[in-house]
């Protein structure tokens, strides 16, 4: 009974629960202005969805947005995993008092919101405000927590005479690090990926503070618009600037589904 | 654990592990987390502002306004109840989809990618979208209830996150143990709630901190939604830092940011300590 029951269940629930907000986006962004004005459930009496697409593509700048954000998503990432992984590996080889401090700091950041009103002056202070440059640094600030805390427990299941086979063959920690550490590391670097371009594809309350008005990122856009004169009311652009910005993230999910959801879970329950 | 065991363990790991691996991350950390941090004890007793090009000690000034006027008390009580409300909610979704949709079957399958869809968009957009869905119904215009329909909206987004965490914990259940209390006669609820849930402990640290401290920090989905109305009703810690940021009241939100940060602070560790004391004794 309940075996038959629980598919009905499950797929009902989607289809309220997940289907009727997303039938909003997708009904709202294919109406013409008039039809959208007040949107609801009803389909478009005509579909408008390509020519709304093409309108804020060209009106709201979406290229210029997405430069921004991929210059900043881009390096932000590399950076963050690198100096995260170098960090998270001699905190967990050496067990000293001063590495066990120097996790606990490290690891504090996950926990700690970060100062956002007094990091615009610091920013200001060393010329990085309103920069690219300076962005990437307080993301980087953000989430190196996020990084030590994964790869030290990850670096703490691999066992150490992995390493010291090259060590024998006489390489140095540099080459150890990265011949044979970071290769081993690749499963928790991925999570560690999705989580933090998840986070940075999205914010726009850390991009608010230090780049707002000077350098554009797509949810930056989105929020200047959906808040400005300029789309009052004007919900079909709205949602087809959301469809535009979502589906970057949907379609790498809907590629690496699996790896995700077992990335995302790993550590999170022992 | 190494196989070097002669000599001081210290120098071979000097050697083998410098220590300068760890300079250019604490060098970033340094700069743009902790310097921030400490300039937030610095400058919420200052006058700062967008106003003037001086910046002049002031005391306590700033917490006695704010506290004067009954702001800070306010936006604190609300970021509290957001957060509760948040966590309650997220996990009780995340939870329920995680029992409904625990089977490898196909339909489950594709049920639990449709769930992680909100998961990926951005909080902005999920916004949005709930101010279009609920426009009209005077959902997000009460100044008693919003506050609940705008953690509904929050817990919406991130449900499916708690729900692949929650997924995660049932498949560490070892099936020899549901078995055996089948053998002894136990009703399948019983099983469940007495045998099953308390294995979910880990989950539920997990979940509850990371709801907790989320929408602490929250922003997007209350400034998409309500933006901190009606009356400021909804006005949370961060909504109330950005608007006077953009007024150029640069020291009041200097001074709530401080107070968010010892919110955090103060709520993270009891709350962390007593999930895990819980976790031991199940």
């Amino acid at each position: 009974m309940t075996r038959r029951l629980q598919p009905v269940v499950a797929l009902l629930l989607v289809a309220v629960v997940i289907g009727v907000p997303l039938w909003l986006v997708v009904a709202t962004a294919g109406k013409s202005q008039g039809e959208a004005v007040d949107p609801d459930l009803t389909p478009p009496s005509s579909w408008h969805l390509w020519e709304n697409l093409r309108q804020v593509w060209v009106d709201a700048d979406i290229p210029a947005a997405f430069l921004g954000s991929m210059l900043i998503v881009v390096p932000t990432v590399a950076v963050v995993l690198i100096l995260g992984s170098m960090a998270a590996w001699v905190l967990a080889r050496r067990s000293t008092r001063l590495t066990a401090v120097l996790y606990a700091l490290g690891i504090s950041g996950i926990i700690l919101p970060p100062a956002v009103v007094t990091v615009v002056l610091l920013l200001r202070q060393l010329g990085l405000a309103g920069t690219v440059t300076g962005m990437i640094g307080v993301y980087v600030g953000i989430y190196l927590s996020t990084v030590i805390f994964f790869v030290t427990g990850f670096v703490r299941t691999i066992p150490e005479a992995l390493e010291e086979a090259a060590r024998i063959d006489g390489a140095g920690p540099v080459a150890v690090f990265r011949r044979v550490v970071l290769p081993l590391l690749r499963p928790v670097l991925a999570t560690a990926t999705i989580l933090i371009c998840l986070y940075v594809w999205n914010d726009v309350f850390y991009a608010f503070f230090v780049i707002g008005g000077r350098v554009d990122t797509l949810p930056l856009n989105l929020f200047q618009v959906a808040s400005a004169g300029l789309y009052l009311n004007n919900w079909h652009l709205i949602f087809a600037y959301v469809i535009l910005m979502s589906l970057p993230l949907v379609v790498t999910f809907a590629l690496a589904q699996r790896k995700i959801i077992a990335g995302i879970t790993s550590g999170a329950v022992k | 654990m190494t196989t070097f065991t002669t000599g001081a363990p210290g120098a071979i790991s000097r050697r083998t592990h410098p220590l300068w691996f760890l300079v250019p991350a604490y060098v970033l950390l340094l700069v743009f987390f902790f310097l921030p941090t400490v300039f937030n004890f610095v400058y919420a007793f200052t006058d700062w502002s967008g106003f003037k090009a001086a910046i002049n000690p002031v005391g306590l000034d700033n917490f006695v306004q704010l506290t004067s006027d009954g702001t800070l008390f306010r936006s604190l009580r609300i970021t509290i109840v957001y957060a509760v409300l948040v966590a309650v909610f997220q996990n009780l979704f995340g939870f329920g989809l995680a029992v409904l949709l625990e089977r490898d079957t196909v339909v489950n399958r594709i049920a639990r990618v449709f769930f992680l869809v909100p998961v990926l968009m951005s909080a902005l957009a999920v916004g949005y979208i709930f101010q279009a869905l609920l426009k009209g119904t005077g959902w997000l215009a009460d100044t008693t209830w919003t506050i609940v329909v705008v953690a509904l909206i929050h817990a919406w987004k991130w449900m499916g996150l708690s729900m692949l965490i929650y997924l995660a914990g049932l498949k560490t259940i070892p099936l020899d143990v549901t078995e055996a209390a089948h053998i002894d006669g136990a009703s399948q609820w019983r099983t469940f709630w007495s045998v099953r849930v308390p294995f979910l402990a880990p989950a539920v640290t997990f979940n509850v901190a990371t709801a907790l401290l989320g929408s602490m920090n929250g922003f997007d989905i209350v400034q998409a939604t309500t933006g901190g109305g009606p009356a400021r009703t909804t006005e949370i810690l961060n909504i109330f830092i950005y608007r006077t940021f953009g007024q150029g009241l640069f020291a009041q939100a200097t001074t709530m940011s401080l107070v968010l940060f010892l919110l955090v602070a103060l709520m993270a560790f009891p709350v962390i300590h007593v999930l895990r004391r819980r976790e031991e004794i199940l």
